[in-house]
């Protein structure tokens, strides 16, 4: 399982790897929004936690596409497969692989992010905290949406409208966190709920992704 | 008969030809009393019931929208099912329905939303507003849009029908999430369910109960959309299952029978 | 471990293309498996690997057993050689990749990216995986596909070699390998269109 985990470090960090790619997307989102919606910094501290919650989830949505599809296609599922190896463990590891790679960075990104969005000082602290707690559920239900659309030709834009909807509860939870935050409010229900959504898909979530992969292979 | 024997009288219906030959039958009665319904229904609602004192008669939008929503989440109960049925018992008649009912269930989310924005604009001055039931159906829409893009993408009939179960399961999970979380995110506009509720029959709470004069002919229309959908499952299912039938023609030509 | 295989019968995107499949694979024997292009072996190969489940019949002694090369090897091109097998090696929780390394000649290219190799040298670190899966029942599908003669030649002596450590092969491929193994020739065994009652779960 470790050399699986760290087979796609390294594929990752290498050229033509991807790494950082997300990240750079969700710098040139957040960059842009001031030119969208005017430079007024009580507007912008206002929509700060929503925006860049919003630009980590569709810089998490970018890279899901090559979470698996590299693999099918040089045929090296198959052969994991056919592996000692679960399937379940498989997908899991390829979700926590792609969450160090993509999830882990913008989480790291956020508050420098943040500054120029003019978030409020309160808010840094539980902007972390939100997309820290939120970015791996992210990871892992992509995978399952990855799983689904692996043998498809054209996956990619699919891929987005399956997972956008399922990425609704963790949104408004993790985004309710980050805000309330910024405006010094109580954290704790939608804390809780965020956690709990990403507990309960980790545990349960990978089972649905290696049957669906388990379909798509034969 | 016993209830073992019962249940394998209905599994007999997941025979394709079974399942063709007894719609055909039942069909015709569908499609008359639905339309009877509907019809009775409406002309009552429309123009034999008094205009509301408060919402004047905007009010009469309710015989097209509170139908429409509840087809619109039975018909993914109905998916459910189906799909769970496909996933433990293999019967292809089962994963067709699952295939054929989701339009319907996106044509009556699109009737909810619809209706509601007309009913809506005069009430709340707002064609929409991002109130709990409202974010809630349309992410429901968005639900239907990937499971029907999905039956769509995948060219064998049997890892899509087994591709679209398991997404019509995990979606369902997600779905009720989402309802919990979109109540959490905005406590709305919308009155609460008036139609179902206790309270709302035996008239505890007057500020939102529908009185019995609007309750019949909504009733009715209820049962016609019922039965509007049954008919158009049944129907919609037998066409899947003739186009299965010429595709299993055309592979057998081309292996060579 | 000896393979059965028993009165099989597989599918290929729902349609049926061999049927009443039944043979044996001993320890220390190879099979090599012929028959015109379409006829199922590579779809008869995925379903001994259990990649996908047979349509009828039953396959005993395979469970973790076999080692399977597709058409596709799996490599990452910007991993050395070594990496590529030192992953497979580990997945499959055996130590040593100097062997194979040996076997297929590929020392001199060791620390070179997969990516830089030409088609044949992918191919022979291809089929030196088989060698750090540890497995005793190889299936390989053309394996001597972009292969020189010397190349094949290495190979024909891999295969042996493993065959004389009480391991077995089945392999899919159109050249004469030198090997002292039966053929089995998938050929009549296609599947014939059946009766119009019992065709696709009665959709006719």
């Amino acid at each position: 399982m470790i050399a699986l985990l760290l087979r796609d470090l390294k594929l990752a960090f290498r050229a033509g790897g991807g790494f950082g790619l997300g990240l750079a997307f969700f710098l040139i989102v957040t960059v842009m929004v001031p030119f969208a919606v005017g430079p007024q910094s009580s507007l912008l501290s206002t929509i700060a936690p929503g925006v860049l919650w919003l630009g980590a989830l569709l810089a998490c949505l970018l890279s899901l596409d090559r979470l698996l599809a590299l693999d099918w296609e040089d045929g090296s599922l198959d052969l994991l497969a056919t592996a000692p190896l679960p399937l379940e463990s498989v997908v899991t590891i390829k979700a926590l692989a792609h969450w160090l790679t993509t999830g882990l960075p913008l989480v790291l990104a956020a508050p420098f992010l943040g500054v120029l969005l003019n978030l409020p000082v309160p808010g840094f602290f539980w902007l972390v905290m939100s997309l820290l707690i939120g970015t791996p559920a992210m990871s892992v239900i992509g995978t399952f949406g990855a799983a689904l659309t692996v043998g498809l030709k054209r996956g990619g834009l699919l891929l987005s409208l399956l997972v956008l909807p399922l990425y609704v509860p963790t949104l408004i939870f993790g985004a309710e966190v980050a805000r309330r935050g910024a405006t010094a409010m109580e954290v704790q229900t939608p804390l809780l709920m965020l956690a709990g959504i990403t507990a309960a898909t980790i545990a349960l979530l990978p089972f649905a992704s290696a049957a669906v992969l388990r379909i798509n292979l034969r | 008969m016993s209830i073992a024997a019962k249940a394998n009288a209905l599994w007999e219906y997941a025979n394709p030809r079974k399942f063709l030959a007894t719609s055909e039958r039942v069909l015709p009665f569908f499609w008359i009393t639905s339309l009877a319904c509907i019809c009775v229904g409406l002309i009552w609602g429309f123009f034999f019931t008094p205009d509301d004192y408060k919402q004047g008669s905007t009010v009469k939008i309710i015989y097209l929208h509170v139908p429409a929503a509840l087809m619109a989440i039975n018909c993914w109960l109905m998916m459910l099912v189906t799909s769970l049925v496909w996933l433990v018992r293999r019967h292809h008649v089962s994963a067709l329905a699952a295939r054929a009912a989701a339009p319907i269930g996106i044509v009556m989310t699109m009737i909810a939303l619809l209706t509601g924005a007309i009913w809506g604009q005069p009430m709340w001055g707002t064609w929409w507003a991002w109130d709990p039931r409202l974010t809630s159906f349309l992410i429901l829409f968005l639900f239907y849009l990937g499971y029907v893009a999905l039956w769509e993408a995948i060219e064998d009939p049997d890892t899509a029908a087994d591709l679209t179960s398991v997404l019509c399961l995990v979606g369902s999970v997600f779905a009720i999430l989402s309802r919990y979380a979109v109540n959490f995110w905005n406590q709305g506009l919308h009155q609460g369910a008036s139609v179902m509720r206790a309270a709302a029959v035996t008239g505890a709470d007057t500020e939102e109960k529908v009185s019995n004069v609007f309750f019949y002919p909504l009733l009715i229309c209820i049962i016609g959309f019922v039965l509007l959908f049954i008919a158009l499952v049944l129907y919609r299912t037998g066409t899947e299952i003739r186009a299965r039938r010429i595709k299993a023609l055309m592979a057998r030509e081309r292996v060579g029978g | 471990m000896t393979l059965t295989v028993s009165d099989l019968s597989i599918t290929r995107g729902g349609i049926p293309v061999l049927e009443g499949l039944s043979f044996e694979l001993p320890p220390g024997k190879a099979l090599i498996l012929r028959g015109p292009n379409g006829i199922g072996k590579t779809t008869l190969l995925r379903t001994l690997a259990g990649l996908q489940p047979p349509l009828e019949g039953t396959i005993e002694g395979a469970e973790d057993q076999i080692a399977y090369a597709a058409h596709s090897d799996g490599l990452k091109p910007t991993l050395t050689v070594t990496e590529n097998l030192m992953f497979w090696a580990s997945v499959f929780g055996t130590s040593g990749i100097q062997r194979a390394l040996d076997t297929f000649d590929l020392n001199e290219l060791a620390e070179r990216h997969a990516g830089n190799l030409s088609a044949g040298q992918k191919r022979r670190l291809g089929l030196a995986r088989m060698l750090v899966t540890g497995r005793p029942i190889w299936m390989l599908d053309e394996p001597t596909v972009s292969l020189d003669i010397n190349a094949v030649q290495m190979f024909a002596d891999a295969v042996r070699a493993h065959l004389g450590q009480g391991g077995s092969a089945l392999i899919a491929t159109h050249i004469d390998l030198g090997l002292d193994g039966e053929v089995l020739d998938v050929g009549p065994n296609k599947a014939k269109p059946k009766p119009i009652d019992d065709f696709d779960g009665g959709f006719l």
